[in-house]
């Protein structure tokens, strides 16, 4: 550990922070833009050409705002919450690797890799990020002192611990896919197919539990305008709200980069071009691009989600995310190991059993739940 | 490896900075007129009735305890998950005894209604 | 003094520091904040051990879920939890002197252990400590039965929460 390892670390970290703060301000461009759109809007278009100096706009009202602080507030809650909730929103991203091997690059005489950090229980720490991630918010609820920020930080509590559960599960299943802890060697292990082929399931749990976790909608409850004026963040303004609004699309951000790692291949291409030109292992400098470009569509498929979906009710949100959700992530982890085993000690074949055998499991719960809700129709009818 | 985490401490460090200077650049260019009104609770324009934290309702406690349970369950799973393509069909088997037991419990927080929200 | 050394004495001035602010703080929702200070620090003790796995679940199980349900269980009181009275009781001087007797035990048991003062030897280079844990726990010849036992303490405490708050709720 030398003075040039620190340098280098700090350099490295703010470099992402600006990259996640750039993409954090394009992405509410983004998502005004295609939203906008999808409800037949021009969307914001006068700042600058086709309003791409909007975000910027933006951000310049913002901190020329006023602060309040709401009287019998927790002062210094109130004044650390945005900070507690933006650490973990930037920080999680951390373990995931941008590139492959081959484009590290030395410079000074070190060699300089395209992850933060490279450490062997890479997607555990996601995971414990994930878990602390609800500190900021439920802080933020309480220490304003307003009703509707504490029901708001209340409920954004108790649904995130809830669907976390779901959301692990689902690590657990790539894990045993993977056979590895390390980012790096999962990406690697979808060189030859990606997991979200092998366990589609398990990715649409993921990428609920995912919009779980960062309150958007249809799970948008912390933040029901209609009921609960802004949610946690009803107090907050200024910069102070323009921090809890970077950790929250940052979180957007974080999880689709996630999701684009442990599921649809990270920094590789297309399992099928793995011997072409495309490969990463023969142009390295497509690996990034290859995250950008998935990152980018999973993104406009949660605002497309936002802009399709009605915000579903609390109690059939818990209801959901403990007596579906749950036990199919449980269910789908043992289905994969199964298959696995099998696989390697009967016939390489039966790994395809994985994807089939999930779609039913999955084709089941919605089955049970289409019926109960029937049943509930019927029952009030 | 220790130096993978201090990398990560680093890392946190600059976030936390960029939180801190974010709400510095707002305390300095914002104006800074509070009035008793102002800073009274947002409550839809009503003078705010009450205090503003209330005791919330013993439901969201049970959540967290079951929440708990769960989740100790899955860092079970996790070393299993590393190891089981070893371990063959005895691992498969010995998990699902682990989880059987768990799901008895399960099924009773289920029947006796503690999953419901109403 | 290595680089480590002073890493641990920073974070275990981190955990006692916090650790006193538990209890020394008027603020119920502030001690509960110091205890996941606290709780943090030893994680970082785990990971200058190099125990990565058990830093890892530190986090998720005590910060990512107990020390909400302590939160949760803050709010569960009422808000005026500032406590105005005196913070120690009369006879705290006893409590004192018996918390030093019990350290000064507790140290002379240590240094009674042969080779407490010694290193451990170092882990051997590119040793997967997360597989060599997950061995440790579930393979046949090592602690699977523990490990079996353990879903039955879970259980009884899943029956035992889910009762409690049922009982008071007749339909």
């Amino acid at each position: 550990m030398t003075f040039a390892s620190i340098l280098e670390w700090l350099i490295k970290g703010f470099v992402w922070v600006m990259i996640l703060l750039g993409g954090f301000a394009y992405l509410t461009y983004y998502e005004r833009r295609a939203l906008a759109r999808i409800q037949v809007r021009i969307g914001p278009n006068r700042a600058g050409p086709l309003g791409l100096l909007q975000p910027i706009a933006d951000a310049i009202k913002l901190i020329f705002k006023e602060e309040l602080m709401p009287a019998r507030a927790d002062k210094l809650l109130f004044f650390l919450a945005p900070i507690i909730t933006l650490t973990p929103a930037l920080v999680i991203t951390a373990v995931v690797p941008f590139g492959p091997e081959g484009l590290n690059f030395p410079l000074f005489g070190r060699v300089i890799t395209w992850q933060i950090a490279d450490i062997n229980v890479g997607i555990l720490y996601i995971m414990s990020i994930a878990s602390i991630a609800v500190y900021g918010i439920v802080l933020a609820g309480w220490s304003s002192n307003n009703k509707y920020a504490m029901l708001g930080g209340l409920r954004s509590t108790a649904q995130m611990i809830s669907y976390e559960l779901a959301l692990g599960l689902s690590f657990v299943s790539v894990i045993v896919l993977a056979d590895s802890t390390r980012m790096i060697d999962i990406v690697e292990a979808q060189k030859s197919m990606w997991f979200m082929v092998l366990q589609p399931v398990g990715m649409v749990i993921f990428l609920i539990a995912t919009l779980a976790e960062v309150n958007r909608s249809p799970f948008d409850m912390p933040e029901a305008e209609q009921e609960l004026a802004a949610g946690y963040h009803s107090e907050y303004g200024g910069m102070k709200f323009a921090l809890l609004f970077m950790a929250e699309y940052d979180k957007m951000i974080a999880i689709c980069i996630i999701a684009a790692t442990i599921f649809f291949g990270g920094y590789r291409e297309f399992w099928f071009l793995q011997n072409t030109w495309f490969s990463v292992d023969q142009t390295p400098i497509l690996g990034p691009v290859y995250v950008f470009i998935k990152v980018f569509i999973l993104l406009f498929g949660m605002i497309w989600v936002r802009a399709t979906l009605p915000r579903i009710r609390y109690d059939r949100l818990m209801a959901f995310g403990w007596k579906i959700l749950l036990p199919l992530s449980l269910a789908l982890v043992f289905l994969t190991a199964t298959g696995i085993l099998l696989a390697q000690e009967v016939n390489p074949l039966f790994m395809w059993g994985i994807p089939v055998v999930s779609l039913a499991a999955g084709f089941i719960a919605i089955l049970g739940m289409y019926q109960t809700l029937r049943r509930k129709e019927h029952a009030r009818a | 490896m220790l130096l993978e985490y201090a990398a990560i401490a680093a890392f946190i460090f600059v976030t936390i900075l960029v939180g801190f200077i974010a709400i510095i650049l707002g305390m300095l260019f914002g104006p800074k007129k509070s009035t008793d009104v102002k800073a009274m609770p947002y409550e839809s324009g009503m003078n705010p009735i009450g205090p503003g934290t209330r005791r919330m309702p013993v439901r969201f406690y049970l959540i967290a305890v079951l929440f708990i349970l769960f989740d100790i369950e899955t860092v079970f799973l996790l070393p299993w998950a590393i190891v089981f393509r070893k371990l063959g069909v005895f691992g498969l088997v010995e998990m699902a005894v682990f989880i059987a037991i768990l799901l008895v419990g399960y099924i009773y927080a289920w029947k006796k209604g503690a999953l419901e929200w109403d | 003094m290595t680089a480590e050394q002073i890493l641990f004495l920073l974070t275990g001035a981190l955990i006692l520091g916090s650790a006193l602010m538990v209890v020394a703080t008027r603020k119920l929702l502030h001690a509960a904040l110091w205890l996941v200070a606290a709780l943090f620090g030893v994680a970082i003790l785990y990971a200058i051990l190099q125990a990565s796995f058990l830093a890892v679940v530190q986090v998720v199980v005590y910060i990512g879920a107990i020390a909400i349900l302590f939160i949760f269980a803050v709010m569960l009181t009422r808000r005026e939890m500032r406590d105005q009275g005196q913070q120690t009781r009369t006879n705290w001087w006893i409590a004192a002197l018996l918390g030093l007797l019990i350290l000064a035990g507790l140290v002379f048991l240590i240094l009674a252990v042969p080779g407490a003062d010694r290193l451990p030897a170092a882990l051997p280079e590119g040793l997967d400590t997360v597989r060599a844990l997950g061995n440790a726990l579930v393979s046949p010849e090592a602690y699977v039965l523990p490990f079996e036992v353990a879903s039955v303490l879970l259980l009884a405490a899943l029956v035992g929460a889910v009762y409690i708050a049922s009982v008071g709720k007749k339909d």
